[in-house]
């Protein structure tokens, strides 16, 4: 967030201290993580009430969806929010070759996360899945089964953006980390990403029952 | 700054407006005072257009027939004239100014805890703004700013599109404000400044930016659905398509109530500080202040389901809002009792940001006790959708909202410039805009009560007293709305000359010099006292 | 605030434990619990939620502060959850 500062360790000018910096940083990605809990939690209720007022559709819909991709996509995830911790132990100990390794992986594990992701929506095109005039669905419960895809295509999609900003903004980082931007003083942005990369990966972890799991007795 | 040509004016003139000189020393600025300069320009600017739409429905509103424009042509100008009043001005007005300007200086901080976000906040404004002007030339919008589904998603032919991302953009804008003064007033306080030490106006500014962090989002999502279903052509919300209208309803109250107090609460702030100030005495029951504003921002969650009374709702929901929104009026009388208190036996100065704030007062006592009368599920059945709304919001939002807004820039301007206004003007204008407002705004509840319904161009004759009257009053409160403009920019022509503190008032933003430099404070203030000490005044008399 | 650093030993503890619960939620979704499916599945999905905020997000480690914020997004969120889904069980 803020990085006012001229130089790599000092703070900058309209802080008192480093630590008031830090602390002002951390808050501020907090805050914006309950905007983010809010503006996806929409989703969830309108989630919940579809799937509550169609049961059945929302259950036979969720079986076209691709099970093993979307289990190893979580797998992906959940590593990637690995490497991203460990980015963020090695800022704070002040090794930035480690930092710079597990940005790479971070931002590797993350963008193969979406090109599984990719493949998905595009065997659903395939199928005529994508709502809108195009898509079909056997059986009685045609436009309700829409719904779902309505709810799969914005929540997945939404998730998506998220994380390719995410990817972004751990490009840059990489960056500055190189050319050795983060100190063991210095290191916030790369703290204040991890918040972020770790929202992204706990809003998927209920993406994924939700989307994936409905009925597969 | 710099060389020897300017020096002598340089030495006079080391102020946060002199400290850069150019468009790009302002559009590149991160300093908290400028961008609440660029954003007082940005708001008076959609101020004017929204109130032009006003005038033109007021115009139409003069007799029964529809003479002026055509049933579409007015279903656009309401929606533009609300879209543009409460996502464009009212909604910004006091935090994006005024809240900007404040908060650092009110907390003895050298600016807000992120500067480039908040100068991103502007851009992202200004972004949104443009969305809603693209809409308003290629030929409006007709949803109502409620974008109601499925009339806004499946059948209006109008640019729903881009006036929905103008609003979406938007929500960025507030958020990002909102985040900057979550995280300046926790972290950036000067030394010794606790909690129970801060301005009413921190308190406030401090309740808003929490709702607004916490329900933006939610009206983000909203618009963000109902643009999938516009264009991609399914139904979310459309019951045709197997959509539920209502949860469109419910998602866009959860922010929209709420966002009522996002638009009243700074006004709250405002008020505060302006009655202790010219009633020479410290504000009655401080701690009762700050958290009947936290109740109101915390409650205000809990009642949305009061618009949705007639919508299909659960009578159950109903009857829980309903009761809920009645809890509302405890906190909100609170604070309307304690300012009157605060004035009682007062030393009153009459300036002109009291006399906004009298009006500020008697006014948002009667849009709040009007609220309870549409709160009740009863009369509500027989109000909704009359003029008796119209009537209720614009009390709040433009007998409450805007006049503690006016009300503000007129206590701040002295610090903001360094200006004085003319003092006679700005008293006139207060007062004709008091005499406008409930000239136009009275007949309306009158209007509402007898069952005229809003949104129509076209009404039976035996309206048209009422409306004549408040077509009448609507022209006087123009004229009240442009002669501040007038005299605050005349005021600008004048030499520097009111000093640190003109008012004699507390708070740590009078402390520093007017115009502030920008860095704010020559040196960090360290503060011991209690707010609103305003004893000595009072031994003096004694 | 975070300055502390942690072992590496407690993330990759976490990093197994998210697996399994991940393994774990596949796996009971092909056993019919009735209406309980769904809470099952999202208790899952919280236990793991909770780790990752405790121990990759630090609030484990972060002041009480913090804490509220996060509990006030859970909070605001069960509100809008609460008072929307009332309306459509008592029609
Ligand atoms: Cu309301």
């Amino acid at each position: 967030m803020s990085n006012n500062s001229d130089s790599a360790v000092g703070h900058a000018h309209h802080f008192t201290d480093m630590d008031q910096q830090r602390e002002a940083s951390t808050l501020g990605m907090w805050t914006f993580l309950v905007t983010e809990i809010m503006f996806f939690g929409g989703l969830f209720v309108a989630y919940a009430l579809y799937r509550s007022m169609y049961p059945e559709a929302f259950a036979e819909a969720s079986l076209r969806l691709n099970l093993l991709l979307g289990a190893i996509n979580t797998g992906v995830l959940i590593c990637s929010s690995l490497t991203m911790v460990l980015a963020v132990r090695d800022a704070q100990s002040g090794k930035v070759k480690g930092l710079v390794r597990y940005l790479i992986a971070t931002i590797v594990l993350g963008s193969a996360f979406l090109v599984i992701k990719a493949f998905e929506y595009s065997h659903k095109i395939h199928e005529h899945l994508i709502p809108g005039s195009s898509f079909q669905f056997a059986g009685p419960f045609g436009q309700q089964a829409e719904m779902f895809f309505s709810l799969y295509f914005m929540m997945t999609g939404l998730h998506a953006i998220h994380m390719i900003i995410g990817i972004g903004v751990l490009s840059v980082l990489l960056y500055q980390a190189k050319r050795g931007r983060f100190t063991a003083e210095y290191y916030s942005p790369i703290d204040v990403a991890g918040l972020y990369w770790h929202f992204v990966d706990v809003v998927w972890i209920y993406l994924f029952p939700l989307l994936y799991l409905v009925s597969r007795h | 700054m710099s060389n020897t040509v300017h020096h002598s004016v340089v030495d006079r003139e080391n102020d946060y407006i002199h400290a850069g000189y150019g468009l790009k020393s302002w559009l590149l600025t991160v300093d908290h005072k400028r961008i609440a300069i660029l954003y007082l320009i940005s708001i008076t600017i959609f101020f004017f257009v929204g109130g032009f739409f006003a005038f033109l429905l007021r115009l139409e509103l003069m007799t029964p027939a529809g003479d002026i424009v055509s049933a579409e042509t007015y279903n656009k100008l309401f929606t533009m004239h609300g879209v543009v009043m409460i996502f464009f001005f009212l909604i910004p007005s006091i935090p994006a100014v005024l809240g900007n300007f404040l908060v650092p200086l009110m907390i003895g901080a050298k600016d807000l805890a992120f500067p480039k976000l908040n100068l991103m906040s502007w851009y992202v404004y200004n972004i949104g703004g443009i969305f809603a002007l693209y809409a308003l030339v290629n030929g409006g919008v007709d949803t109502g700013w409620t974008f109601y589904t499925p009339y806004s998603s499946t059948y209006s032919l109008s640019n729903v599109v881009p006036v929905v991302i103008g609003a979406f953009i938007l929500g960025f804008s507030s958020i990002l404000t909102a985040l900057n003064f979550i995280v300046t007033i926790h972290k950036m306080r000067a030394p010794g400044l606790t909690w129970f030490k801060l301005p009413l106006f921190i308190w406030a500014s401090y309740a808003t930016s929490i709702i607004t962090v916490l329900a933006t989002p939610v009206i983000a999502i909203t618009l963000c659905l109902l643009l999938f279903e516009r264009l991609m052509g399914v139904g979310i919300f459309d019951p045709a398509l197997g959509g539920d209208p209502i949860l469109f309803q419910h998602l866009f109250w959860f922010y929209s109530h709420p966002a009522v107090y996002i638009m009243i609460i700074p006004s709250m702030g405002v008020i505060s500080e302006v009655v202790t100030c010219f009633a020479r005495k410290r504000i009655f029951g401080y701690k009762f202040m700050a958290y009947a504003i936290m109740a109101i921002a915390i409650f205000g969650f809990l009642v949305w389901g009061h618009h949705m009374f007639i919508s299909g709702q659960s009578v159950y929901a109903g009857f829980v809002f309903s009761a809920l929104s009645f809890m509302v009026a405890i906190p909100s009388a609170i604070k309307v009792f304690n300012w009157t208190a605060t004035l009682y036996k007062g030393h009153i100065e009459f300036r002109t940001p009291i006399l906004y704030a009298f009006g500020f007062i008697g006014l948002f006592t009667i849009g709040g006790l009007t609220g309870l009368f549409l709160a009740s599920l009863a009369t509500d059945v027989h109000l909704t959708d009359t003029y008796f709304v119209v009537a209720h919001f614009h009390y709040i939002m433009v007998g409450g909202a805007v006049m503690g807004y006016l009300g503000g820039i007129h206590f701040w301007w002295p610090k903001m410039t360094g200006r004085m206004y003319n003092e006679a003007w700005a008293k006139f204008s207060a007062l004709i805009l008091f005499v406008g407002f409930n000239l136009t705004f009275f007949p309306q509840f009158v209007l509402g009560y007898l069952g005229m319904p809003r949104r129509y161009y076209i009404y039976p004759d035996e309206f048209q007293v009422l409306n004549v009257l408040s077509t009448a009053g609507a022209t006087i409160l123009g004229l009240g709305y442009i002669i501040p403009m007038v005299y605050l920019l005349w005021s600008l022509r004048k030499e520097k000359n009111v000093g640190t503190n003109p008012w004699g008032a507390t708070g740590l933003e009078w402390t520093t010099q007017s115009p502030p430099i920008t860095h704010n404070f020559e040196k960090t203030p360290v503060v011991t006292g209690e707010p609103y000490v305003y004893q000595e005044e009072e031994k003096v008399v004694e | 605030m975070s300055q502390h650093v942690i072992p590496q030993k407690v993330y990759y503890l976490v990093f197994v434990t998210l697996i399994l619960l991940t393994l774990v939620t596949v796996d009971v979704a092909f056993y019919n619990f009735g209406f309980l499916n769904i809470y099952i599945a999202m208790g899952i999905a919280t236990v793991k939620a909770t780790i990752v905020a405790l121990y990759f997000m630090h609030l484990r480690y972060n002041p009480r502060l913090t804490w509220l914020f996060a509990g006030a997004g859970i909070l605001w969120l069960f509100i809008m959850f609460v008072l929307t889904i009332a309306d459509y069980i008592t029609r």
